[in-house]
């Protein structure tokens, strides 16, 4: 196995507008680097997947799409991530309205400790917003498939729900902000065969409206739902193209031996 | 977490080693096995023995505090009265309470608190949701812990020297309440900490996921989670301030006192003080009056627990994840 090399690797460019463009990006934490020279560009109202093998630096570049990575604090980023055409990561760039902007669904689903009705309406509340409350809960709901499960139990605690009731909960809260992107951190990863597909079902709805970024370990999850797969190995973007393309006519041994199953 | 996928474990054997071409078989080659000794008997013998010592810990625990009880009650259960705990210090053991030792004790808690938890749950705060991982926050958490472990005569010294010379407090109920708050300060603090920490980071994640800034995701999320945690931790160290006695001898809080303190600027004493004057006279009779003294002053610290108690429990079963 020998690293591509960033004059190597594959890197489709997808016709704009784009939601957020990655160039050069670096990202270390201490002495290890966990992205490298990584660059790509994430059109409007489609899904990209980020798949590759475990420490690949998938997650890594996630998180720094959003600036979740400010919380580790060996962290360093250096080159440019690109939201609505500024750098997220220039001096005057707020992290705090940047999330408010990329909304994020975790791995393990982190409902807040609170009511149902309270996890979806805490955040636009601290941002300020200045609509129907109750229609939010509804629609937010509604649109993360969730409604019919507990439309008579609002005000009951959300982690008294399902695993997969709550990170479909957690989906319907990231979307009560109604953001640009939504960044998924293999949101499925925790569930069960039936609540992953609904969370698919869902995802390819959610397009419509949102862009989304999701890493997943599973291929066949990147090949059902996403418009775009970016594959990592090592750090590197190894390729990036349409979905079908780097599964079914890879460019590269690495991608063709990962998404064929020899490795990973 | 189930791991669905399959895939997971087996990277690291992966790019550790060769890649597996499918098909190719490793060639058959005898098993040898290792001999293994389990020494079956020495095991569960010591497992019966580690048992017992720990029984008889235990057991040598409780039979201090029972016997301490005892000879407390034995001495001094009968001249606890109401009117014991409502009259003042007399030179006549049969006429002496703990009136003002009582009052003094409450009110140095109310006013140790005040001052202490604000300052302490706020330092906790600070180094544990805001404070960068930095040297100078290594340094401050090494300090903390070791203020936990100085002598509490030191803090008297301080407060003495602090409280009642250089801020003119004078040898009153203020600069008892100050000099207890040094002393409980570290203790509120790792508690706090503590507390915190037991918060998962998944929390603070999502409110931050969802354009909420550092208070806003400590103040709805963090900190009522975190809530039972430093409660208890607030009330048993209060408790501890309630027990204490060496720091106010030192900044001079009284031991005859026959009225109340009205205002914190105002003389004071405590229970701890009463007792000890009480066990130092010479006279049998006042040694009757220091046992009644320390079964109020027991039931006092018993009570402050038994709250701290019942406050963890009532919080903690709405929080679980």
């Amino acid at each position: 196995m020998v690293n591509v090399g960033k004059d190597q690797a594959t890197v489709f460019e997808p016709s704009a507008p784009y939601a957020i463009e990655v160039n050069d990006v670096n990202v270390s934490y201490g002495t290890s680097r966990a992205v490298l020279d990584v660059s790509l560009k994430i059109p409007e109202h489609t899904i990209v997947a980020l798949i590759g093998p475990s420490g690949c630096g998938k997650s890594t570049l996630l998180r720094s799409m959003n600036r979740m990575n400010d919380f580790v604090s060996s962290a360093k980023v250096t080159g440019e991530i690109l939201f609505r055409g500024s750098n997220i990561y220039a001096d005057d760039a707020d992290p705090v309205l940047l999330r408010r902007q990329i909304g994020m669904v975790f791995q393990k689903p982190n409902p807040f400790p609170t009511s149902i009705r309270k996890n979806i309406t805490w955040g636009p509340g601290i941002n300020g917003f200045q609509g129907d409350y109750n229609k939010l809960v509804e629609s937010s709901l509604r649109r993360a498939a969730l409604w019919d499960e507990v439309a008579g139990k609002l005000g009951e605690s959300g982690l008294a729900l399902s695993g997969g009731q709550q990170q479909r909960l957690c989906i319907a809260r990231a979307i009560a902000m109604d953001p640009d992107v939504i960044l998924m951190d293999e949101p499925c990863s925790a569930l069960d065969p039936g609540s992953t597909l609904k969370i698919e079902n869902l995802l390819l709805e959610l397009k419509e409206r949102f862009t989304i970024v999701i890493v997943t370990h599973n291929m066949q999850q990147a090949r059902r739902v996403s418009d775009y797969t970016a594959f990592m190995y090592q750090g590197e973007l190894v390729e990036f193209g349409p979905t079908d393309g780097v599964f079914e006519t890879p460019k590269q041994e690495l991608t063709r031996d990962y998404v064929s199953g020899r490795f990973g | 977490m189930s791991n669905t996928h399959g895939m997971t474990p087996t990277n690291s054997a992966i790019f550790g080693g060769s890649l597996r071409i499918p098909g190719e078989k490793a060639a058959a080659k005898p098993v040898v096995r290792a001999t293994w000794k389990p020494r079956q008997r020495w095991r569960a013998f010591s497992s019966k023995l580690f048992f017992f010592t720990s029984l008889m810990a235990t057991v040598l625990a409780v039979a201090a505090l029972i016997y301490l009880l005892q000879s407390v009650a034995e001495q001094g259960l009968d001249r606890v009265s109401w009117s014991f705990i409502t009259s003042f210090p007399s030179r006549f053991p049969a006429k002496a309470g703990v009136k003002a030792a009582l009052w003094g004790s409450a009110y140095l808690t109310v006013l140790t608190a005040a001052i202490s938890v604000p300052i302490g749950v706020g330092a906790a705060i600070y180094l544990e949701e805001f404070a960068a991982d930095s040297k100078l926050r290594r340094f401050i958490d090494i300090n903390i812990a070791n203020l936990a472990g100085v002598p509490s005569i030191v803090y008297g010294m301080l407060g003495l020297m602090l409280f009642v010379r250089i801020c003119h407090f004078g040898r009153s109920l203020l600069a008892g309440a100050a000099t207890m708050s040094l002393l409980i300060l570290p203790i509120i603090i790792v508690a706090s900490r503590e507390a915190l920490k037991t918060i998962p980071t998944g929390i603070r994640h999502a409110a931050f996921g969802l354009g909420a800034t550092r208070w806003q995701t400590v103040r709805a999320h963090v900190l009522p989670s975190a809530l039972p945690g430093i409660l208890t931790g607030v009330i048993l160290s209060l408790s501890r301030a309630v027990g204490e006695t060496a720091p106010l001898l030192m900044i001079g809080a009284l031991s005859y006192m026959a009225f109340v303190p009205e205002t914190p600027m105002d003389a004071f004493t405590v229970l701890p003080i009463q007792i000890f004057n009480w066990t130092a006279r010479p006279q049998d009779e006042f040694h009757v009056t220091a046992a009644a003294g320390i079964i109020v002053l027991l039931a006092l610290l018993l009570t402050v627990n038994a709250l701290a108690i019942f406050l963890r429990m009532r919080y903690q079963r709405k929080a679980q994840w």
